[in-house]
């Protein structure tokens, strides 16, 4: 019944079991992609990779849902202000080094024991910099193409 | 050994992602080699490497698929097959002349001979706390790299956001 009702709120996207689906998995992947970043400096993986299975989880939802039900949860100018966040924040962790002396100082000088969550100075700082610019620009330029593309059609 | 069988996988996707008619298995045999590479990333033992490989080639399937679905694109055969073929061949030909003379030059695979990597080898851990020593290299020594790489994609997002921005459109051709 409620997905009966939530088939008729949004008639566009694709069909009610890939809607279904989505609604399981798109929480698990985000959660991972969120994983992936914070356990950067410990495990394989990184700000790249974390931030464009990010970006993976919200493409999800636009191809099962449409454009609308994804722009409604993060909207263009949202993505837009994260990326140049990240950007900065970046390079900000970068100019802060010369507190220490030199470009890209680890400014933590408590460096925290190996294999912790909270370790390894900046550089976790680091990983969710990159995740925050990569995730949002690679979404950023999925929508552009998106849009893009009903043009192409209507035009 | 396995490597050897992936990389003919990939040789043998390439070839059919060129010479196929239709453009969405041409798509699907460039998603196949994406995922042999990533593959092959992991039996080099670069699991960074393969986790990025393999998520940036769904993106990248994801992007080509709905591009090319519905859409025709002409086929162009120009009648000059015999000379493409030999000039072809002789690129060829030669490329594996000068490869030969090249690559004896280099060190045998897996053993570097630069002392620099492997002084970040011995000391990363102790110097930067990161037990990945890849996220140690990539953003503690070579961070600057990793800033200029960051700032690549940067302008890369902003020029297609300014190429197909919505302002400054035509009334006629507006969407939605």
């Amino acid at each position: 019944m409620n997905n009966r009702t939530l088939e008729q709120k949004n008639p566009k996207g694709m069909t009610l079991i890939v809607k279904t689906i989505t609604r399981l998995t798109v929480g698990l992947i985000l959660l991972y992609g969120i994983y992936i970043v914070l356990h950067g400096h410990i495990s394989p993986g990184g700000g790249f990779a974390g931030g464009v299975i990010i970006a993976l989880c919200f493409i999800h939802l636009m191809l099962a849902f449409g454009r609308e039900v994804a722009l409604k949860k993060i909207s263009q100018g949202v993505v837009s202000v994260l990326e140049s966040f990240g950007a900065i924040m970046f390079l900000s962790i970068a100019l802060l080094g010369f507190w220490g002396g030199y470009f890209f100082f680890n400014f933590f000088l408590h460096k925290g024991k190996p294999f912790e969550l909270f370790s390894a100075g900046i550089i976790p700082l680091c990983n969710i910099a990159i995740c925050l610019k990569v995730g949002a620009g690679l979404f950023a330029i999925f929508t552009v193409l998106v849009l893009f593309k009903g043009l192409g059609e209507k035009g | 050994m396995e490597l050897q069988i992936l990389l003919l996988f990939m040789i043998f996707a390439a070839i059919v992602a060129v010479q196929i008619e239709d453009l969405l298995s041409s798509v699907i045999a460039v998603g196949a080699l994406g995922l042999g590479l990533s593959l092959a990333f992991l039996i080099l033992k670069a699991p960074d490497l393969a986790i990025t490989q393999l998520v940036v080639e769904i993106l990248c399937l994801i992007i080509l698929i709905r591009a090319t679905i519905n859409k025709d694109l002409p086929v162009i055969r120009d009648g000059r097959w015999f000379f493409n073929t030999a000039s072809t061949l002789l690129f060829i030909i030669l490329f594996l002349i000068f490869a030969y003379f090249a690559l004896q030059e280099l060190p045998r695979f897996g053993q570097p001979i630069m002392r620099v990597a492997q002084n970040y080898i011995n000391q990363g851990l102790e110097k930067t706390g990161a037990t990945n020593i890849v996220a140690a290299i990539i953003l503690d020594f070579r961070g600057y790299d990793t800033l200029g790489e960051a700032t690549v994609l940067f302008t890369a997002v902003m020029g297609v956001l300014a190429v197909m921005r919505r302002v400054g459109r035509k009334k006629s051709s507006s969407m939605v």
